[in-house]
């Protein structure tokens, strides 16, 4: 049986599909077989960050229409072993994702593996509700900023309110919160809002900080997920994260300003 | 042959279960048509999504003259016309409850915890605070020992958009209640996380109730429809425990 987990938000821009993107390759690369799912019907974006968007053929919505099968439409990454991706649909609109199909469709992928990384568009609609409805873990991407905050912390009610395991009475579903685009030196000169002042008002646990880098950019650019780009700080701060995930215990990094030394203050380093 | 005992539950086209429901009952006082109609377009323009389909009860306790089937019939039609839903009627004299039965509507016995149910204004959800329905001391008094029995305890975080209503009874939030959260209650309202949405008590006009939260950074307190905003809060209190109560009319807020 495979662990759906949903990556998500309320806001958008903060980092989800950056997010979901590389936390499936992650697992992808500890050995757990994993398939990325984008549910951002009409805004899909994924593939892009995965790099796989000239090889999409069939995609998610024709899979619940019965006009591909699954085997047809999943994406083989060709970086790392086990990992896939199921595309969005760039053409339908959301409606398209009926809660039968999705349910279908998420079963006869639980049959083959382990983790299921459904990347949700942003909002609280229809959309990001299927992607959250079938959840069993969820990522909480919030940016160090009170509009971010604020929104993550509807989309938990909405997860605690709506989603299948809240509805069925069941254990709720487990929430992680990861702050992305953060920059220790904006923090101590108050310009952005500090890790525990988040853990405070959300009171989630947290999974990871992803520090502001100009790696992010760059690898969506080249169609890398930045974990891949092992000497950046946020693609080592995504490792760390997966592996917590997975139960290692893992020391928060990139949490504080990096002080700038005097040759390197000198020569603009 | 099989008897339908020997059947599975799944091969019988229904099973037949009690279940217990909520439903807004419509008090009647006069059967005219016009007045009702006016009335009601009053009521369902202020939210028209909250009234959409809603099943309604007719009581007609307070009924005075005669009802003859002709009358339900109309009044049906025109409830049915305005999007409502007329599904029983309940009390009244023996020949008006048969005119209803003639009508099409189901009888509603009281059951013996039947008075439980009190009779209120139904609201919108989204009414603001400032127009809190009016104070009905007398009634709030002589059923806060029912209301007791309703206390409603919410284990998980109250997050933003979510609204929690403890419909004659106190509310007790056993964790935070987020900023852009609305928590309501009959009774008395506890607050064992921080406090930072909106918190009403006494949402039916009972000034006897109280508020009391472990850390109070409130958008809005409000008892029986006295309220104050987060801006008009004494810095001295905010983020310290405090009970919050009314004083005549005043609002006073103590730390603990």
């Amino acid at each position: 049986m495979a662990k759906i987990i949903v990556v998500t938000s309320g806001k958008g821009g903060v980092g989800k599909t950056t997010t979901a993107a590389s936390f499936a390759v992650g697992l992808a690369q500890r050995g757990h077989k994993t398939v990325a799912v984008d549910f951002d019907v009409g805004l899909r974006n994924l593939d892009l960050i995965m790099g796989c968007e000239r090889r999409v053929v069939y995609d998610f919505v024709n899979v619940i229409n019965g006009e591909a099968n699954l085997n047809q439409a999943l994406i083989k990454d060709k970086r790392v072993e086990n990992l896939y991706v199921l595309p969005a649909s760039q053409t339908r609109d959301k409606e398209a994702l009926t809660k039968e199909g999705v349910a279908k469709t998420l079963e006869e992928l639980s049959k083959t593996f382990d983790f299921i990384v459904c990347d949700s568009p942003a909002g609280i609609e229809h959309g990001a509700l299927m992607a959250m409805y079938y959840a069993d873990e969820a990522l909480i991407v919030t940016n160090p900023e009170v509009s971010s905050v604020r929104d993550s912390d509807r989309i938990l009610g909405i997860l605690a309110s709506k989603s299948r395991r809240a509805e069925e009475v069941e254990e709720p579903v487990r929430e992680h919160l990861i702050i992305t685009r953060y920059a220790p030196e904006r923090v101590s000169e108050g310009e952005m809002l500090g890790m525990d002042d988040i853990i405070e008002i959300l009171g989630v646990p947290l999974l990871g900080v992803i520090p502001e880098s100009q790696a992010v950019l760059n690898s969506s650019n080249a169609g890398t997920p930045v974990i891949l780009t092992e000497d950046s700080d946020a693609g080592q701060a995504y490792t760390d994260l997966v592996a917590r995930f997975l139960g290692d215990e893992r020391e928060h990094r990139f949490l504080t300003a990096e002080k700038k030394g005097f040759m390197r203050r000198w020569f603009g380093g | 042959m099989s008897s339908p005992a020997s059947q599975s539950s799944a091969a019988l086209p229904f099973d037949l279960k009690g279940s217990v429901f909520t439903l807004s009952v419509m008090h009647l006082h006069r059967l005219n048509l016009e007045d009702i109609g006016l009335r009601l377009d009053e009521k369902v323009s202020q939210a028209p999504q909250f009234f959409a389909s809603m099943p309604v009860v007719l009581d007609l306790g307070s009924l005075s003259g005669t009802a003859t089937a002709t009358d339900f019939v109309g009044l049906i039609t025109l409830l049915r016309e305005k999007g409502l839903v007329p599904v029983a009627a309940r009390r009244g004299t023996e020949s008006a409850q048969a005119a209803a039965v003639e009508a099409g509507l189901a009888i509603l016995s009281d059951a013996p915890g039947g008075s439980r149910a009190h009779p209120r204004e139904v609201s919108p959800p989204s009414e603001s605070p400032t127009k809190a329905p009016d104070p009905t001391p007398a009634k709030a008094v002589t059923e806060s020992a029912d209301a007791r029995n309703a206390t409603r305890v919410v284990a998980q975080p109250v997050r933003s958009g979510q609204q929690i209503y403890a419909a004659g009874g106190d509310l007790i939030a056993l964790r935070m209640v987020s900023a852009g959260a609305e928590i309501l209650a009959d009774g008395n309202i506890h607050v064992l996380g921080p406090l930072r949405g909106r918190a009403l008590a006494g949402a039916q006009g009972d000034d006897t109730a109280h508020i009391i939260c472990q850390s109070l950074e409130a958008e809005l307190v409000s008892i029986a429809g006295r309220y104050r905003l987060f801006d008009e809060i004494d810095k001295s209190v905010l983020g310290q425990a405090v009970h919050i109560h009314l004083d005549g009319d005043r609002l006073v807020i103590d730390r603990i």
